[in-house]
């Protein structure tokens, strides 16, 4: 079942929601809506859900009108970000509760009830907790229990906020890779609200990119880390590295830093932002770049080192003052980098935001030697 | 399950271009606000209507005498200065025993702390006779004050003894929430930074107590202003010294003058109602503060 | 100076605001003291008063034909007082804490009236409305219903007096748990009924207990609202209160005390009443938080 949001706005006293959002939602498939704090992605859940209304414009499930349905109507599972479990009904009896509110003529039988539950408790693995109550089960228990409970009338949507929010680390990722293992078997239409970008890049086959109550980009994973086509974007999908200044014949130059921009025509501000995989450090300027920057602290956090820089002799108000750079461990090793070390910046591939565009360019000069072009976002 | 699809799928038919907005989620709005209005009206606000009537068939001058009769002003005085004195009596001793509750483990602090309510659950009547008894010159503890030449029953004193009695439970079940969520860390900090222990309470503590305790004995004051059942066994009541203004309303119903008890009333329920109007607004204000709203 | 306050800083784990001994034991001999003198003694002077005679006596009291009927009558008026008061609590509660409207914190506002209005005032505004005079009681005498001095009267006053409490004991207890496992059970289908009974009920149970049983004590105690509308003529509308007045004022004072002995028995019982609701609350958390430490 395929959802449709069209012109939704949302208001809540002055305070504008959700402005004119429209969205596809494929059939079958696992979106994401990422966001901070504040940009709408669980009021358009809910109103997707049905748990709030809209003040203005339509919802349709496979291009059916559902916009003045009643939740109870839609035929949904939500799972809650708090579980939102019956703390007075034993598991068994929370899993339970949807098949025994239809109404008799459709309540299956307490037998077959009885079933399903059993077969949905094997399905999370908690078959020997059945008869426990939520408030002796752990976070993650609840949050699989809520899982089974939203599932257990077969809807063909599922819609989860913030699912793993409350939760540790370690809890989350098993969740997780549970999560898509039953989307994938049961092919529902899933919808889940997440403010942490990791998550919605790793689980889902669309994320919807959201703040300030409107659609930023709309993508699959891949091509929204690779290709992101605005600062909003770039700035929350994780570290991004900002040189600013004047372009003059060819190259972006700010105090004592310059880089050259092979086959831009544009005079004027710009601005170039680069992904800490997407630069290289060296112990002397290249020919399309003198980028210095010296080394304010070096942290070995797993597969990859992280560097941090600061500019010297130039300023990078977009990211703080502060460049990260990531490096690998054999790198490091060889190289032994340390605080106070004076290194240059080696972009190999860069997005340039000229003017007050929205959308970048991509500028590659790994290639550049070869072909020297700039490939615009179409 | 192909049958709830089908249900859900006519259901959609049966609306496609509904524009209703305003469904709410949760069930029953209908029916409980229909249930509490119509209670509220019938129970609480209708009865009013019998008073405004009755008093606005007076004329000012007639209103303006009844009120302003001297035994009636004099039961004005009588009953605010005694509730007023309860309600610091009871504001000391609520916030010493709400302090007392919270912060020490004794033995028969479960009993106390249950006993606290009893002015609550008692009826009013029951507590008039006893502490009437109490406090006679032959009572267990009139005995003992006469000699001492104190004078408890049949005096305003009296007044303000069951008047304390039936409000204290107000100003200790108000303080004591708040004084249960104070964090320990404020008073830490405090002490860390070499503050004396009347000083914390003084500087940290007092300060956040102060609302609660306000409000608690500005509702024991409002509730002794009308007490009436504990009162009159224990006050004596003679005109000009100890009798209260609810009572003055019961004698002028007695003599059958429904319009002078109508007039007493409305200015007693009229200074009950600026009074809880204030209260709310003081809480409301102070919550907002609070939560930086 | 450096030294004194490291050992105070020690010793601030153990040691808060208020916890040295003597204004620690000062303090608590007070408030035992005069809670003893001013809230013990009185139920001990009660049950002491009305058994002075012996208990042949009590008995008899008891089983005086006045004293019966003011019993029943008070039973009379609690039964049908307690379930009005259920009904309009719950549907109060439920309305203020589970949708947002205008004019709602008006209405938490005005269920605090009967707290602040006097209840001889409270009986003269039923008095004014119903009685003879009254432009309802007018009405309703054309066709020979009398409600004030009898015991439609004493009901509807009495509903006055008690109709905030089971309310006030729900809203913060609705308020605090929040509306999400309700919510939740109108996105699996429930119907409104089955959601209140399934979901709400078992999770506000104790405080409707609680609330029915303050209710309760409440009625059968009320005074002053009754002594307006029962009329000047007693003997055939007497509560049990105002029984009680009526023996104390005829100067018997075991009588008096008898029958009160039995209002304190009920204020007693929903002193426990609170204890217990509060006991069983306070077990419940301790428990799941353990287990939940341990799971």
């Amino acid at each position: 079942m395929s959802i449709t949001v069209d012109g939704i706005n949302k208001r809540f006293g002055k305070f504008q929601a959700l402005n004119n959002v429209s969205l596809d939602i494929p059939e079958g498939k696992l979106t994401a809506l990422l966001g901070p704090s504040g940009s709408g992605k669980t009021t358009l859940l809910r109103i997707i859900a049905g748990l709030e209304s809209a003040d203005s414009g339509q919802i349709s499930f496979s291009g059916q009108d559902v916009t003045g349905l009643h939740v109870r109507e839609r035929n949904i599972g939500f799972v809650f970000q708090h579980y939102a479990l019956f703390r007075h009904m034993t598991v068994a009896q929370n899993i339970a509760f949807g098949l025994d509110s239809l109404p008799r003529k459709q309540r299956p039988s307490k037998t077959d009830i009885q079933k399903r539950v059993s077969e949905l408790l094997e399905m999370i693995q908690l078959p020997h907790l059945a008869q426990r109550y939520p408030a002796q089960l752990s976070g993650g228990q609840k949050q699989r229990v809520a899982l089974a409970r939203s599932i257990a009338t077969q809807p063909k949507i599922l819609l989860l906020d913030e699912p793993f929010g409350a939760l540790d680390a370690k809890v989350r990722k098993d969740l997780r890779r549970w999560l898509r293992n039953l989307h994938d078997e049961f092919h529902f239409t899933s919808i889940f609200v997440t403010h942490d970008q990791e998550e919605a890049l790793e689980l889902s086959d669309q994320v919807v990119v959201m703040s300030q109550g409107r659609v930023e980009q709309v993508n699959e994973p891949i091509e929204l880390y690779a290709r992101p086509e605005s600062r909003f974007v770039f700035d929350f999908l994780g570290q991004v590295n900002v040189i600013s200044g004047q372009v003059r014949q060819g190259s972006l130059s700010q105090g004592n830093a310059w880089v050259t921009l092979p086959g831009v025509q544009h005079k004027g501000d710009a601005q170039i932002y680069l992904r800490p995989h997407e630069v290289r450090l060296a112990t002397a300027p290249v020919a399309h770049a003198n980028l210095p920057l010296r080394i304010e602290a070096v942290s070995l956090i797993g597969s990859e080192v992280r560097v941090e820089l600061r500019p010297e002799g130039w300023h990078s108000e977009g990211s703080n003052n502060i460049w990260e750079v990531g490096i690998s461990h054999a790198e490091f090793n060889s190289q032994r980098p340390t605080r106070g070390d004076l290194r240059y910046a080696v972009p190999e591939v860069g997005h340039l935001f000229t003017g007050n565009d929205a959308q970048p360019a991509t500028v590659n000069w790994a290639e550049a030697e070869l072909a020297p072009r700039v490939r615009l976002i179409s | 399950m192909s049958t709830a699809n089908q249900a859900s799928a006519v259901k959609s038919q049966r609306w496609p271009l509904t524009k209703s907005r305003s469904k709410r989620v949760l069930p029953g709005f209908g029916l409980s606000l229909g249930i509490s209005l119509f209670f509220i009206s019938l129970v609480l606000l209708l009865p009013l209507t019998g008073l405004v009537i009755e008093v606005s068939a007076m004329s000012l001058s007639e209103f303006w005498f009844v009120i302003t009769d001297p035994r009636v002003v004099a039961s004005y005085k009588v009953t605010a200065l005694a509730a007023l004195a309860a309600s610091l009596f009871n504001g000391a001793f609520g916030l010493l025993l709400a302090w007392v509750l919270v912060r020490y483990e004794f033995p028969g602090k479960r009993l106390i702390d249950a006993v606290v309510d009893l002015p609550f659950a008692l009826p009013t009547a029951v507590a008039g006779i006893t502490l009437a008894t109490l406090f006679a010159a032959n009572g267990w503890y009139g005995q003992f004050l006469t000699k001492l030449g104190i004078d408890v029953a049949f005096t305003p004193v009296g007044i303000v003894v069951a008047m304390a009695f039936t409000s204290l439970p107000f100003v200790v079940r108000t303080v004591q929430p708040v004084l249960e969520e104070l964090a320990p860390e404020d008073e830490e900090a405090a002490v860390s930074l070499g503050a004396s222990d009347a000083h914390v309470f003084r500087r940290v503590i007092f300060p956040a107590l102060w609302p609660a305790l306000v409000t608690g004995v500005a509702l024991s004051f409002t509730r002794s202003l009308g007490e009436f059942g504990a009162v009159i066994f224990i006050a004596g009541n003679m005109p000009y010294i100890s009798e209260v203004t609810s009572l003055m309303i019961f004698i002028r119903l007695q003599e059958y003058d429904y319009a002078a008890a109508s007039a007493i009333a409305s200015v007693i329920l009229l200074a009950s109602l600026l009074l809880l109007f204030a209260i709310t607004v003081w809480q409301a204000r102070y919550l907002k503060r609070l939560e930086g709203r | 100076m450096a030294r004194t306050r490291a050992r105070s800083l020690h010793s601030l784990q153990h040691r808060r605001v208020g916890d040295s001994p003597a204004i620690k034991w000062l303090l608590i001999s007070i408030a035992i003291a005069v809670t003893a003198g001013l809230l013990i003694m009185p139920l001990v002077v009660i049950f002491t008063e009305a058994l002075s005679a012996g208990w042949s006596t009590f008995a008899d009291n008891l089983l005086d034909q006045y004293t019966l009927h003011a019993i029943g009558l008070t039973l009379f008026v609690a039964a049908l007082t307690v379930p009005l008061n259920l009904v309009f609590g719950v549907a109060l509660a439920w309305l203020v804490t589970r949708f947002r409207f205008p004019g709602r914190k008006l209405l938490i506002t005005l269920i605090d009236i009967p707290f602040a209005v006097s209840p001889v005032v409270a009986g003269l505004l039923y008095l004014l409305l119903y009685g003879r005079n009254g432009w309802i009681g007018s009405w309703l005498a054309d066709y020979d219903i009398q409600l004030m001095f009898s015991w439609p009267g004493i009901v509807m006053v009495t509903v006055f007096v008690t109709c905030p409490f089971v309310a006030r004991e729900l809203i913060p207890l609705m308020q605090q748990q929040g509306s999400e496992e309700e919510e939740a059970g109108v996105v699996l289908g429930a119907s409104g009924w089955r959601i209140f009974r399934t979901i709400t009920l078992p999770n506000i149970k104790w405080a409707l207990i609680y609330g029915v049983v303050l209710t309760n004590a409440r009625a059968v105690g009320e005074f002053g609202a009754v002594s307006v509308v029962a009329g000047n003529i007693r003997g055939q509308t007497n509560t049990l209160p105002l029984h009680v007045e009526l023996l104390y004022q005829d100067y018997n004072v075991v009588g008096a005390f008898t029958s009160a002995s039995l209002l304190a028995g009920i204020a007693v019982f929903t002193l426990a009443a609170k204890g217990f609701v509060e006991w069983r609350q306070a077990r419940t958390l301790i428990r799941l938080q353990a287990q939940e430490i341990a799971s």
